[in-house]
C-alpha cells in the first residue's frame, strides 16, 4: 500500500518558445488503498499526467512520490498502467500467458502464477496460450489487468480502460478492477471521461482542464455540491434520458 | 534461402511448406472452398464491413492453424507452385551442379572452341571450347552465394540502422541517444535517395574490383532501403500500447526489440528481403557483366553473359543461356517474395477479423437463407395512413464470404414520420451500422442490401425497383438511378462517427460545404459560398466566414462534427442519419452537437435515425428507440419507456448495464453473460437465448418474431411480460414510478402462458 503524490508536476512537449504544456503545475494526491478518478475532457492532459507516473512521459518540472520517495530514484517502479485500446494493448503474437508473464518479478513459478492471475481476472487458467485474437475486447482489458498485476504493483494507473468497450462488457471489467481494488488494496488513478463510470469506481474525483486541477474532492461531495464552474458544466453535460437538452 | 534472416517465427518462414500440410489437417476437413485458397487477398479485402460484426472466435480454429492454411493456400495458387517450383530448382542445382557438373564445365578442347548448339553441347562451347551449358549450371551456386550473402549484408546493415532509433530514441531518454537516432534517420533518408545500382558501382570503385568488392558493394547499396522499411515499421510498432506496458514493467529497450518489435515486422521484413534477393541477383550479374564483379578463372552467370556477348550475332545460344538463368533465378527469388505475401499479408489487425468471419462452415448457405424467409413480414404502415418519410420492410444485408453469405441484417422493418427521431442501439456487430448504411443506399459491394419495401418520400430506393414488372411502380418509383442519387443527395444528410476522416483534409471547409448544393443543385460558386457560411453560422460555428476559409485539421473535433452536421443540412434534407456522431466527443462537446441536432430537428422539422451505442443518449434525443440484436430488431419502444418498462430482457439488460449518476456504488454492475452469436453461426431459436434468464426451451427452438405489443410497441420476445420482474435495473431512484408503469401496462398485457405469436394479432 502506497501512497501516490504529484508535486507541481508539469510536463512541456516540444521546444520551449513552440511547445505546449500538456500538464501544468499539477499537485494531486493518490492516498494508499484508495482509487482517485480522474476527469476532464481530451487534451486536458490527464492521459499525460498519468504517463508520466509511469516514466513513459518527461517531468518538465516537479516531483512524482511514492511514500515520499521520488519514483525516479526506485530501482523498480511498483506502477503498473493499463491502457484504453484493448487492441494494441497485447503484442498480437504473443500468447497471452507469455504477455502476463512478461513483468514478473524473477525466482516467481510462473506457469502457475500466469494461471492464478488469469484466474484472478476471470479468465480460464488452460486459456493461457491463446492469442489476443481469439479474445474479445473485454477479455483482452482483463488480460491486460492481468500483466498490470504480475508486476506485483502496488499503484496502479488506468487510463480509459472502458472507453473502447462496449456497455455490456464494459460492467464485467469495471466489476473485476473494483473487486480487485478493495480485495488487494491497491491505490489507484482511475481516469476516465465517463463521469457516470468514474463515480461508481472512485473514492476520490479530481477534475482536470487545460493541464490543471481545477477541483478534487471526496467523490459524493465534488458531484452533488461542485465548487468549480468547469465542474458544474461536466456534470450538467451527463446525458441523463428523458432531460432536456437546453439550448 | 531465409537462413540469414533470423528472428522470423518458425511457422511463418516461407521454408516450412512440410509443416503446412498437417496444420491445415482440421480445416481441410471443411474442404476449403477454392476462392478462399487461391487468392486470399482479393477475396478478403474489400470485406471491410463484416469486420463490424465482431465475431468473437471460438476456440476451434487456433491462430497456428489459420496460418497454416493460408500457407497451404498460397503454394495450392498457381504463382505459389510456379514459385517453389522454380525456388526448388535453383537451390538444388546450387547445390548439386558443382559436384557433378565441374569437370565438364572445366574441360578445355582445342578442338571445339566456338561451336554452336550440338547434341554433345547443347548450348555450343566457349572460347576455350568448354561446354556453356555445364558452365551455366555450375555457376549457379556462385551467383546465387553471392546474391545471399550480399542480400545477408544488406538486410542485417538495414536491420542494425532501422532499429537504431528504437533503441536509442524515447521521450524520456537521454538528449544524446535522441540527437543520434535522429542523425541516423536522416543519413537513411539521404542514403535511400541514391539510386541503388549507382551506390553499387560507387562502393566497387571503393571496395576494389573483385566479388568481395562487389559482395559489399551490393550489400552497402540494399541496406538503406531495407533501413528505412526497418524504421517506418518499427516507428508504427513501437506507439502501440503493448510496448508502452512492456516498458512499463521495466523491460529493457534490447528485449523490447527482440520479443515485440522485430516478431511484429519481420512478416513483411521477409518479403522485402526475399524480394531483394532477387534485384542482387541482377545486380550481381550486372556488376560482373561489367567487369566489376566476379573475375578470372572465377565465373558467375553475369560474366558469362559477358563472355558470351562477344559472340552473339554468332552463336545467339551461348550468350542467351546465362541470361536466361538469371532470368529464372531472379523469378524464382521474386515470385517467392509475392506468394509469401499474399500468404501473410491478410495479416493486419484489422483483417484478422475478417479471416475469422471467413472461417469455413460448410452447412452456412443452406442453413442461413430459410432462416430468412421463416422471418415475419412486418407491415409497419397499416398504423399509419399518411406517407411516412421513410418505411423499411424486411431489409437484409448479406455479404458473401468464402465461407458462404454472412447476413449481418436480418430482417429489420421501421417506419418513421416526417419529423421524428428514431435511435437504434445495440452493441458492436448487432448491424445497426448496416442498417443505417442500407438505408442510404451506401453498403458496398460485394455486400448487398435487399428489402420488401424500401421507401423514403414515397421513392422506391431499391436498386431492382424499375425490374420487376408485375409490381405495381409506387408514385415516384420510376426514377432513374441518377435521379434517385439526386434525390438522396439532396433530401438525406449522413453524419458519421469520426469528422476528421469524413472530411477531405486537403480542401477547405466552406468549399467542401459548397460543394453539395453545387453537385446537386447546380447553384454558382458565390450563392453556394454564401451558403456555406450561412450553414456554418447555424451550427453555431464562431466567425463563420474565417472559418470556411480554413482547413479541416484547424477545427476541434466538436467544430468538424458541427461542419459536418452543416455540410448534411446544406440542401435542406428531410432525413439526418447520424451513426455514432457524439461517440468520439467529450461530454460537453457531446451535448452541444446532440443540442444542435435537436434544434435543426425542431427548426426544420427534419426527421432523425440516431444510431448509438449509447442507450442515454439515445434517450435523450429520440422519441422511439429500436434496438438491435445479431441483426434483427428485438424491441420497438418509446423513449419514455426505455430506462424503466422496457420488455425485452436484452433491452432491460442493456440499460441495467449502464452505469448512471444514481447507480448504486456498493453494488457489483450488471453485467450481461456471455458473448452476442457469432454471424456465421446463428442459433436456430432467439439469438439472444444462451444469455437470457428467461430463456426456455421454446426460446431455443423457436426464434420469437417481432409483435405488436399494446401501444405503438413491439417486442420479440416469447416471454415480454415476465421481463420487467426477471431483469431488474439499476435505476435506485427510479424505483416508484417503475411500478406504475408496470402496472399500467400489466392491465393490456396478454396473459403468460399465450404464445407471444398471438400478439400480432393486435396489429
Amino acid at each position: 500500500m502506497r501512497e501516490l503524490t504529484f508535486e507541481d508536476v508539469t510536463v512541456r512537449f516540444g521546444s520551449r518558445r513552440h511547445g505546449t504544456v500538456a500538464v501544468d503545475g499539477v499537485n494531486l494526491v493518490v492516498p494508499a488503498g484508495q482509487v482517485v478518478g480522474l476527469v476532464g475532457e481530451s487534451g486536458s492532459g490527464k492521459s499525460t499526467l498519468a504517463r508520466a507516473a509511469v516514466g513513459l512521459a518527461p517531468l518538465t518540472a516537479g516531483r512524482i512520490l511514492l511514500d515520499g520517495r521520488p519514483v525516479q530514484a526506485l530501482k523498480t517502479r511498483p506502477l503498473q498502467m493499463i491502457f484504453q485500446d484493448p487492441y494494441s494493448a497485447l503484442d498480437p503474437r504473443m500468447s497471452i500467458g507469455a504477455s502476463v508473464a512478461e513483468p514478473m518479478p524473477r525466482g516467481v513459478d510462473r506457469r502457475a502464477e500466469v494461471g492464478r492471475l488469469l484466474e484472478l481476472v476471470g479468465l480460464a487458467a488452460d486459456r493461457a496460450g491463446a492469442r489476443p485474437d481469439e479474445l474479445s475486447g473485454g477479455q483482452r482489458q482483463r488480460v491486460a489487468l492481468a500483466r498490470a498485476l504480475a508486476g506485483r504493483p502496488e499503484v496502479i494507473v488506468a487510463d480509459e480502460i472502458t472507453s473502447a468497450l462496449d456497455v455490456s462488457i464494459q460492467g464485467t471489467v469495471l466489476n473485476v478492477v473494483r473487486e480487485l481494488q478493495r480485495r488487494m488494496r491497491l491505490t489507484m488513478l482511475f481516469i476516465s471521461h465517463n463521469l457516470a463510470v468514474v463515480r461508481y469506481v472512485s473514492d476520490i474525483v479530481a477534475v482536470m482542464r487545460q493541464g490543471r486541477i481545477v477541483e478534487c474532492g471526496p467523490v459524493e461531495q465534488v458531484l452533488l455540491d461542485p465548487r468549480h464552474e468547469y465542474t458544474r458544466e461536466l456534470l450538467e453535460a451527463v446525458p441523463r434520458p428523458g432531460a432536456p437538452l437546453g439550448n | 534461402m531465409a537462413a540469414p534472416l533470423g528472428n522470423v517465427p518458425d511457422d511463418l518462414t516461407p521454408a516450412s511448406p512440410d509443416k503446412s500440410p498437417d496444420a491445415s489437417t482440421p480445416t481441410s476437413l471443411n474442404t476449403p472452398d477454392p476462392l478462399d485458397t487461391v487468392a486470399p487477398l482479393d477475396t478478403v479485402a474489400p470485406l471491410n464491413k463484416p469486420a463490424l460484426l465482431n465475431a468473437p472466435a471460438s476456440p476451434d480454429a487456433p491462430p497456428r492453424a489459420r496460418a497454416g492454411r493460408r500457407w497451404t493456400g498460397a503454394l495450392h495458387s498457381p504463382l505459389g507452385i510456379t514459385a517453389a517450383v522454380l525456388l526448388l530448382a535453383v537451390v538444388v542445382l546450387a547445390i548439386v551442379a558443382p559436384l557433378i557438373w565441374q569437370d565438364r564445365a572445366d574441360a578445355v578442347n582445342s578442338t571445339a572452341i566456338l561451336q554452336g548448339p550440338s547434341s554433345a553441347h547443347l548450348v555450343g562451347t566457349d572460347l576455350l571450347g568448354r561446354d556453356i551449358f555445364a558452365r551455366v549450371l555450375v555457376a549457379t551456386r556462385l551467383s546465387v552465394g553471392l546474391a545471399l550473402l550480399a542480400t545477408a549484408i544488406g538486410v542485417t546493415a538495414g536491420l542494425l540502422l532501422g532499429t537504431a532509433p528504437v533503441l536509442l530514441a524515447s521521450s524520456t531518454g537521454h538528449w544524446i541517444g535522441r540527437w543520434v537516432s535522429r542523425w541516423i534517420s536522416a543519413f537513411i533518408n539521404i542514403a535511400v535517395a541514391f539510386p541503388s545500382l549507382l551506390l553499387a558501382l560507387f562502393f566497387a570503385v571503393i571496395f576494389g574490383v573483385g566479388a568481395r568488392g562487389a559482395v559489399l558493394a551490393i550489400g552497402f547499396a540494399t541496406a538503406p532501403g531495407f533501413a528505412r522499411l526497418t524504421q517506418t515499421m518499427a516507428a508504427g510498432i513501437s506507439s502501440r500500447d503493448f510496448i508502452a506496458a512492456a516498458r512499463v514493467a521495466g523491460i529493457g529497450r534490447l528485449r523490447i526489440l527482440v520479443r515485440h518489435v522485430l516478431p511484429n515486422i519481420a512478416e513483411p521484413l521477409v518479403v522485402s528481403a526475399t524480394m531483394a534477393l532477387g534485384s542482387a541477383l541482377l545486380s550481381f550479374a550486372s556488376l560482373s557483366f561489367l567487369g566489376l564483379g566476379v573475375q578470372a578463372p572465377s565465373y558467375d552467370w553475369g560474366r558469362l553473359l559477358g563472355e558470351g556477348l562477344a559472340q552473339i550475332y554468332v552463336h545467339p545460344a551461348g550468350a542467351l543461356a546465362a541470361g536466361v538463368a538469371v532470368v529464372l533465378a531472379a523469378m524464382a527469388f521474386n515470385l517467392s517474395g509475392e506468394a509469401v505475401a499474399r500468404a501473410i499479408g491478410v495479416r493486419t489487425p484489422h483483417t484478422s477479423k475478417q479471416t475469422r468471419n471467413k472461417r469455413t462452415r460448410t452447412n452456412e448457405r443452406t442453413r442461413t437463407t430459410p432462416g430468412l424467409d421463416r422471418l415475419p413480414a412486418e407491415h409497419p404502415d397499416t398504423e399509419d395512413t399518411n406517407q411516412p418519410l421513410l418505411a423499411v420492410d424486411n431489409l437484409r444485408v448479406a455479404f458473401p464470404t468464402a465461407a458462404g453469405e454472412v447476413t449481418p441484417v436480418r430482417g429489420v422493418s421501421l417506419t418513421m414520420r416526417p419529423g421524428e427521431a428514431i435511435g437504434i442501439v445495440g452493441e458492436s456487430g448487432s448491424g445497426k451500422s448496416l442498417t443505417a448504411l442500407a438505408i442510404a443506399q451506401l453498403i458496398e459491394r460485394p455486400g448487398h442490401a435487399q428489402a420488401d419495401r424500401l421507401e423514403f418520400l414515397g421513392t422506391d430506393l431499391r436498386d431492382d425497383a424499375r425490374s420487376r414488372g408485375g409490381e405495381q411502380l409506387r408514385a415516384g418509383g420510376g426514377l432513374s438511378a441518377s435521379e434517385r442519387r439526386r434525390m438522396l443527395g439532396t433530401s438525406l444528410a449522413m453524419v458519421f462517427q469520426d469528422p476528421m476522416t469524413s472530411l477531405n483534409p486537403t480542401h477547405r471547409v466552406g468549399r467542401q460545404l459548397a460543394e453539395v448544393v453545387r453537385e446537386h443543385q447546380r447553384a454558382d460558386r458565390r450563392t453556394a459560398w454564401r451558403r456555406a457560411v450561412d450553414r456554418l453560422a447555424a451550427v453555431r460555428i464562431p466567425d463563420a466566414e474565417r472559418r470556411a476559409k480554413q482547413l479541416p485539421h484547424e477545427f476541434s473535433g466538436g467544430m468538424r462534427q458541427r461542419a459536418m452536421i452543416g455540410m448534411g443540412v446544406m440542401a435542406n434534407p428531410k432525413l439526418i442519419i447520424a451513426d455514432e456522431p457524439t461517440t468520439a466527443l467529450d461530454v460537453t462537446v457531446q451535448r452541444q452537437v446532440l443540442q444542435l441536432l435537436a434544434n435543426i430537428r425542431a427548426a426544420e422539422d427534419v426527421g432523425l435515425l440516431f444510431i448509438s451505442h449509447d442507450v442515454t443518449v439515445v434517450g435523450q434525443v429520440c422519441d422511439r428507440v429500436l434496438v438491435m440484436y445479431a441483426g434483427r430488431v428485438v424491441e420497438d419502444l418509446p423513449t419514455g419507456a426505455l430506462l424503466h418498462d422496457a420488455r425485452h430482457p436484452y433491452t432491460r439488460a442493456l440499460v441495467a448495464a449502464v452505469p448512471d449518476m444514481t447507480t448504486d456504488r456498493d453494488a457489483p454492475l450488471a453485467v450481461i453473460p456471455g458473448r452476442p452469436p457469432d454471424p456465421h453461426d446463428l442459433p436456430a431459436g432467439c439469438p439472444y437465448a444462451t444469455r437470457c434468464p428467461l430463456a426456455t426451451e421454446q426460446c431455443r427452438r423457436e426464434d420469437p418474431p417481432l409483435a405488436w405489443y399494446g401501444g405503438g410497441r413491439r417486442v420479440a420476445c416469447w416471454h415480454a411480460d415476465l421481463a420487467p420482474a426477471a431483469v431488474p435495473d439499476n435505476r435506485a431512484t427510479a424505483v416508484p414510478d417503475n411500478r406504475t408503469t408496470e402496472l399500467d401496462h400489466g392491465s393490456t398485457a396478454v396473459p403468460d402462458d399465450e404464445p407471444a405469436a398471438s400478439l400480432g394479432g393486435e396489429r
